[in-house]
């Protein structure tokens, strides 16, 4: 039971890990995008289609991070070069990308023959559980470290990876530089307009690789509109809860997909909890981890502080 | 150093007819773009454009429908309004919505019988009470601790649109309809009166936009919004208590978005349905971007927007267009005023061609 809970978190956390790693990659470049929900949306469309186009597994994946990237690269042209608010523009980025995934999915039931979406066999052959032998045998073990799809493994890998860059590379070390503060990076020589787009376009594209993951896995292979369905929210969210860190998001997304299944585990007849109170769950707690962390005002775990505020060279 | 290739100058201020030129620039841009969109998916999008024109004029009875999805959108634009001008950014005017529907609808779910002229002025106070609260919530937490107030609303949001879910699952159930969890109809005593057709909605609308923009121009208050906007610091040292005005303001805008839900949930719902803010909050912050934070020109985006939204759900049943393609438009509209603002403000310059070099 204990050992399903885990597993089962660890799956609804997926997704989450991306859409957060991603979010962590734009703030640490000095930019609060509230696009994530779309980029995720524009990865789902165009992971899905592809893989049901072509039925190669690597191939959507691709399509999906190029899709998420294109969603960042609007928002970074608009955010970096032409200075436009950025709230306002992650969030029309959000409603574009719902707009747009929702649309193209709407396209192709209506052209296709059985009025329904579902990825061919092959790739979901490709998708299912990597089975690693003698590993994946093991008595509990087995189940809960390597019975899982390869999405949850590249997850982990992104995530240590980011980490390495973000603290322990000299790139890293910059991008937190035009994070905290771009005049001062930029007057050593750091290349902040380049360095921005870059970071922002790649955290769009694992953002839509956690898209493509709720297009294609949660549903069984099945398209079903609005398929991100605010997880979107939530990464950005959980940005917070793991202070701006990527493998303290491995962290935080567990907990946060443990809270968005927590309700199918709870026997209702002992702990009489309604349902929607579970929903609420992951918004109530980063709503209280917001509070928090704004009390107690500590540097190391807040965000990075150039965030949110466009960066004109001329006006030093 | 050499001078880069390409660099950003700030520009001498425009005429306000060269920015409303550029700003119509942008609208084409975007319509242009948005037809090659559908025009790569094989449609002809005059004809596109055509039917969402059409679609929305085609009867009293479509723009009526118009008319009503104006009513929320314009009201909770307005709301935000007031917040951004104080560079609060209110992104919770969908939970604010929520709330003022959730605590209008206590009064129409169980004092359905108190008389008409008592009850729907109670309504439209609980309204203004729940959202108000709701925005309360955030502007203490920004002024107390310095609390993201963007993330904090956000938050507030979900926590309001699963309020609904439980109070739908659980004490307001219908009990008259076992098989399917739903809040129940209003009584007609608690449904707002029509006017020419469509819910008065439409009157605190009105009332509302004249308000907004008499607050913003012509009292203390609405001055000293945009100083604390400009400049806190600024604010301070004029002996302004920044605080009090950052909390009376969110009140008024939590207030305000209340009005939109207790209008859309007693006015066109009839009901408290989960989807009574339905992104609406959202928009509502593209509307008043794209305005400017102007009440007039709000109320010219949002009837476009209305427009649109209605004129695509025509276009869904004849082309077989998902009504997606809504907000993929108004997407892309505000990708390019949002682009055109930067040409307002500031202008490139090419390598050697300014001369001085600085």
């Amino acid at each position: 039971m204990i050992v399903k809970f885990l597993v089962a978190a660890v799956l609804a956390g997926t997704p989450l890990l991306f859409g957060t790693l991603g979010e962590i990659l734009n703030e640490r470049a000095g930019h609060l995008n509230l696009g994530v929900e779309g980029m995720m949306s524009l990865g789902a469309t165009a992971g899905f289609i592809v893989g049901y186009k072509t039925d190669n597994f690597v191939l959507a994946l691709l399509a999906a991070f190029a899709a998420g990237a294109f969603g960042a690269l609007i928002y970074a042209v608009l955010t970096v070069m032409l200075m436009a608010n950025q709230n306002v523009s992650g969030l029309t980025l959000t409603i574009f990308g719902i707009g747009l995934s929702n649309f193209i999915g709407f396209y192709y039931v209506g052209k296709s023959a059985e009025g329904t979406l579902k990825l061919p066999e092959r790739i979901t052959a490709q998708m299912r559980s990597v089975h690693i032998p003698v590993l994946s045998d093991l008595p509990v073990a087995g189940e809960l470290f390597f019975s899982y799809n390869p999405f949850v493994y590249l997850g982990i890998i992104t995530a240590v990876v980011l980490g390495f860059y973000l603290f322990r590379t000299n790139a890293g070390l910059n991008i937190r530089a035009v994070g905290e503060n771009p005049a001062a990076a930029d007057a050593a020589g750091i290349h902040v307009t380049k360095l921005k787009y870059l970071n922002i376009m790649a955290g769009g594209g694992i953002c839509g690789i956690g898209g493509a993951y709720t297009g294609m896995i949660t549903n069984g292979g099945v398209w079903i509109s609005d398929c991100v369905g605010g997880l979107g929210w939530i990464a950005v969210a959980l940005v917070i809860f793991a202070s701006w860190k990527p493998v303290k998001a491995v962290f935080g997304s567990l907990v946060f997909g443990a809270f968005r299944i927590l309700k199918y585990y709870v026997v209702k007849d002992i702990i009489p909890i309604p349902d929607a109170f579970f929903d609420m769950l992951p918004f109530l707690v980063t709503a209280l981890v917001l509070v928090a962390t704004s009390m107690r005002q500590s540097r190391e775990n807040n965000q990075p502080a150039g965030c949110g505020i466009n960066y004109f060279r001329e006006e030093r | 150093m050499r001078e880069p290739f390409i660099r950003t100058v700030k520009r001498a201020e425009l005429s306000p007819k060269q920015t409303a030129a550029l700003r119509l620039a942008a609208l084409l841009l975007a319509l242009t773009a948005g037809g090659i969109f559908i025009l790569c998916l094989g449609y002809n999008p005059f004809a596109i454009y055509g039917t969402i024109l059409s679609g929305s004029f085609r009867s009293g009875l479509a723009i009526q429908a118009v008319v009503k999805i104006m009513i929320s959108l314009l009201i909770a634009s307005l709301a935000v309004t007031l917040a951004f001008k104080m560079q609060f950014w209110n992104i919770g005017a969908e939970g604010q919505i929520i709330m003022g529907a959730i605590f209008s609808s206590f009064f129409a779910l169980f004092c359905a019988n108190w008389p008409r002229v008592v009850l729907i002025p109670v309504m439209v106070v609980a309204g203004v009470v729940g959202g108000g609260l709701w925005g309360l919530i955030p502007a203490f937490f920004k002024c107390r601790y310095g609390t993201n107030e963007t993330l904090f609303t956000l938050m507030l949001n979900y926590i309001a649109l699963y309020l609904i879910a439980f109070l739908r699952d659980g004490p307001w159930r219908d009990p008259a309809n076992p098989g399917f969890a739903k809040i129940a109809t209003f009584e007609k005593n608690a449904q707002l009166p029509k006017v020419f057709g469509v819910h008065i909605g439409w009157i605190f609308a009105l009332v509302l936009l004249a308000f907004v923009w008499v607050y913003l121009k012509y009292t203390k208050q609405g001055y000293e919004i945009s100083v604390v906007g400009e400049s806190q610091a600024t604010a301070r040292y004029s002996g302004m208590n920044v605080k009090k005005i950052i909390l009376r303001t969110m009140f008024m805008s939590g207030a305000i978005a209340g009005i939109a839900g207790m209008a859309q949930a007693a006015g066109s719902d009839a009901t408290l349905a989960s989807g009574v803010a339905g992104g609406v909050g959202f928009t509502a912050i593209i509307v008043a971007w794209l305005g400017n934070l102007n009440p007039g020109s709000i109320f010219i985006i949002s009837a476009l927007f209305s427009i649109l939204e209605k004129g695509s759900s025509v276009v869904q049943s004849n082309f077989g267009l998902s009504t997606d393609c809504a907000d993929v438009l108004q997407g892309i509209i505000l990708f390019f005023i949002l682009g055109c603002e930067f040409f307002i403000r500031y202008k490139f310059v090419i390598r050697g061609k300014d001369g001085a070099g600085a």
